[in-house]
């Protein structure tokens, strides 16, 4: 029973991979959005500087953690928002449900929020008979699917754009066959306004909180939190107690950071600061702790806490890349959910740990410099030792199988110059790596190699 | 015990021992030789336009012209004419109509083009979100470096409501092709005075 968990990302990485264009495809996407991210931390001299102060002032949060959290809440309440607390999921789940039902709520929309979606708040209001629309494009395309986002960032990065204009053509009557990502995107604006504007809640996620002001940030390019919360009469904020930042002066790295390990840009195109509901307008802040603190006392994991939800290390993981976010069964995918799901239930997650090459280019790319592959390791041992896997030599391998018993997964040979880094992007920045320890790398074409590293050494 | 305190007093009981806030020193962040250039550069890569002016007189023109085409257009900048300072009574249905607004930026950042917004330049939370064009207004002299900078300049929680605002909407969540104008406004010109 417990060897069968530990198969489940296995399997579904197994029928992720049958489509094998679109598992390539899949995998040059990220790998070109890991890129942008390259370019982009490249264009600053101090971007290792920057990576090391968001370490140490999100290491202190966590050291003054219950302090900062009352001080937020101090602050926040003598701006006029209403501060709750969650132990769980459903405790969160039913502050919310309070809300709606205290006002009588039937429209609602909800921006992007990890966190919901952690806790299940779409599917626990559906049982309710209250429906919500997500309005970040990726989140909507994924809503009308009746699929979970497969990337905290970029939740239709699985889709293709007949995908999405099948998906259109059939919610929003949009032409069929009409594949262009400005129309479909027209379509999807004209759409989602209507519902901005006649909706009466609007949901939110927090990327930061910041315990000096009692205000919180967050962060769109699409504009689609501000739409919500700046038009409906009540704005609910979500957040995990670890959003926390001391004062508003740190928003200065972790701006600097977030967007640039996402996607390369500069900056989001919106960064807003939220302190007071606007005149008539209710504003409640959710903190929610649904583990985190369990999470917090075990001293091999809690700098996982740190994490704010880039997704560079999803990006530039191999077996992300090629397994898909669903087959991470989890809200959040990806080398950190695999160190954050366990946590959670270690039953439903053991396989996920596993998932992994243990390469620790996550580890390389991680903006708050979460030791994000040496976690994934000792969750190995802790869930051998608890008895959630057979033996561990079995297991131990099971990340790198799945990468390299298949050899289509790495014909490579004729794609050298890129796929080297590709798909063993630890090559040449880890040498730590315990599966490397084990068994002979399958050797790259020497020249090839020489050529790629002579290139890309300066 | 409430929630509340069930969670205050486990964290209490699991976090770390106190590790020191780190010290930023400014004097290792980037410098750029021209600010202005440099932040020309930035919008232009994220999709946004800028239009150097000695003065405002030729954009009040055009802002004249505009409204007496009938244009739905609405200004918050003093020095442009007449403010529009009703806005808090619009209704979201109404604002959706607006077609350009122009608003006063307080400070803008080099190194990424953000512009900071504070609520009472706006008039109406929604506004620079909602409308289809934007037009923001800047002293060339606003201009920092880099957000560290930035946040010197700017008082976050002096309002209710603030922004950085770098470029017009956008999205890349179908098959990761950029297109501008997502939810928000559909272009962005900043007018860098002085
Ligand atoms: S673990 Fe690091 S790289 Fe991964 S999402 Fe979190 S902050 Fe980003």
């Amino acid at each position: 029973m417990s060897h069968t968990s530990t198969l489940k990302h296995a399997e579904a990485a197994a029928q992720f991979i049958n489509d094998e264009p679109r598992t390539n495809w899949h995998d040059e996407t990220l790998w070109f959005v890991r890129q942008k991210r390259d370019k982009a931390a490249h264009g600053l001299p101090e971007w290792e500087q920057l990576r090391e102060w968001a370490s140490q002032i999100k290491n202190h949060t966590l050291s003054n953690l219950d302090n900062y959290l009352l001080e937020f809440e101090r602050n926040a309440k003598a701006n006029g928002v209403t501060v709750h607390w969650a132990m769980d999921g459903a405790d969160h789940n039913r502050i919310i449900y309070d809300i709606i039902q205290k006002n009588n709520i039937q429209k609602i929309v909800k921006s992007k929020s990890m966190l919901t979606e952690e806790c299940g708040l779409n599917e626990f209001l559906h049982t309710k008979g209250i429906e919500t629309v997500d309005t970040d494009l990726g989140e909507r395309i994924v809503q009308f699917r009746n699929e979970p986002p497969s990337h905290i960032v970029l939740p239709a990065i699985h889709l293709k754009k007949q995908d999405v204009s099948d998906t259109f053509h059939e919610h929003l009557n949009t032409e069929k066959g009409n594949n262009d990502p400005q129309y479909l995107t027209e379509a999807a604006r004209q759409h989602l306004r209507e519902k901005f504007i006649e909706s009466e809640l609007a949901i939110t996620g927090v990327n930061f909180a910041v315990a000096e002001t009692g205000g919180f940030v967050v962060c769109t390019n699409e504009g689609n939190a501000d739409m919500g919360a700046h038009a409906a009469k009540i704005h609910i904020a979500c957040m995990g107690f670890e959003k926390m930042i001391p004062k508003a002066e740190h928003l200065s790295v972790f701006l600097r950071l977030l967007a640039r390990s996402a996607t390369g840009q500069p900056i989001t195109t919106y960064s807003s600061h939220f302190h007071k509901p606007r005149e008539g307008q209710e504003m409640h802040i959710v903190i929610v702790d649904n583990g985190r603190s369990r999470q917090l006392g075990r001293a091999d994991f809690r700098n996982s806490l740190k994490c704010i939800r880039c997704a560079a290390c999803f990006n530039t993981c191999p077996v992300y890349r090629r397994s898909g976010g669903h087959s991470y069964h989890t809200a959040v995918a990806g080398p950190i959910g695999s160190i954050l799901n366990p946590n959670i239930d270690m039953r439903a997650n053991a396989d996920l740990p596993f998932a992994s090459t243990l390469c620790g280019s996550c580890s390389n790319v991680c903006p708050v410099k979460i030791d994000i592959h040496d976690q994934l390791w000792k969750w190995r041992q802790v869930l051998v030792a608890e008895g959630y896997v057979d033996t561990t030599k079995k297991v131990g391998l099971k990340g790198m199988a799945f990468l390299l018993a298949r050899p289509r997964l790495y014909r490579f040979a004729g794609k050298m110059g890129r796929g080297v880094m590709r798909l063993f992007p630890w090559l040449v920045n880890n040498k730590l790596n315990p599966w490397y320890k084990q068994r002979e790398m399958p050797a790259p074409p020497k020249q090839s190699f020489r050529d790629w590293y002579l290139q890309n050494k300066k | 015990m409430s929630s509340r305190d069930t969670i205050l007093k486990n964290i209490t009981a699991n976090k770390p021992e106190l590790v020191e806030l780190p010290a930023i020193d400014l004097n290792t962040v980037i410098q750029y030789n021209d600010l202005v250039q440099q932040y020309k550069t930035v919008l232009q890569s994220i999709g946004g336009g800028t239009v150097e002016l000695q003065d405002l007189s030729s954009l009040k023109q055009e802002l004249e012209s505009r409204k007496a085409k009938g244009d739905f257009v609405v200004n918050r900048i003093a020095a442009l004419g007449e403010v529009s300072d009703s806005l808090a009574s619009l209704t979201a249905d109404e604002l959706a109509a607006v077609d350009t607004a122009y608003i006063q930026g307080n400070v803008a950042v080099a190194e990424n083009g953000a512009i900071w917004l504070y609520e009472s330049n706006m008039g109406n939370r929604l506004l620079p979100f909602i409308c289809q064009h934007l037009v923001i207004v800047i002293e060339r002299k606003s201009i920092v470096p880099t957000m560290h900078h930035a946040y010197q300049q700017i008082e976050s929680a002096k309002e209710g409501f603030g922004v950085f605002l770098a470029g017009p909407s956008k999205t890349a969540d179908i098959e990761q092709s950029l297109v501008i104008g997502a939810h928000g406004a559909r272009s962005l010109i900043v007018y860098m005075i002085g």
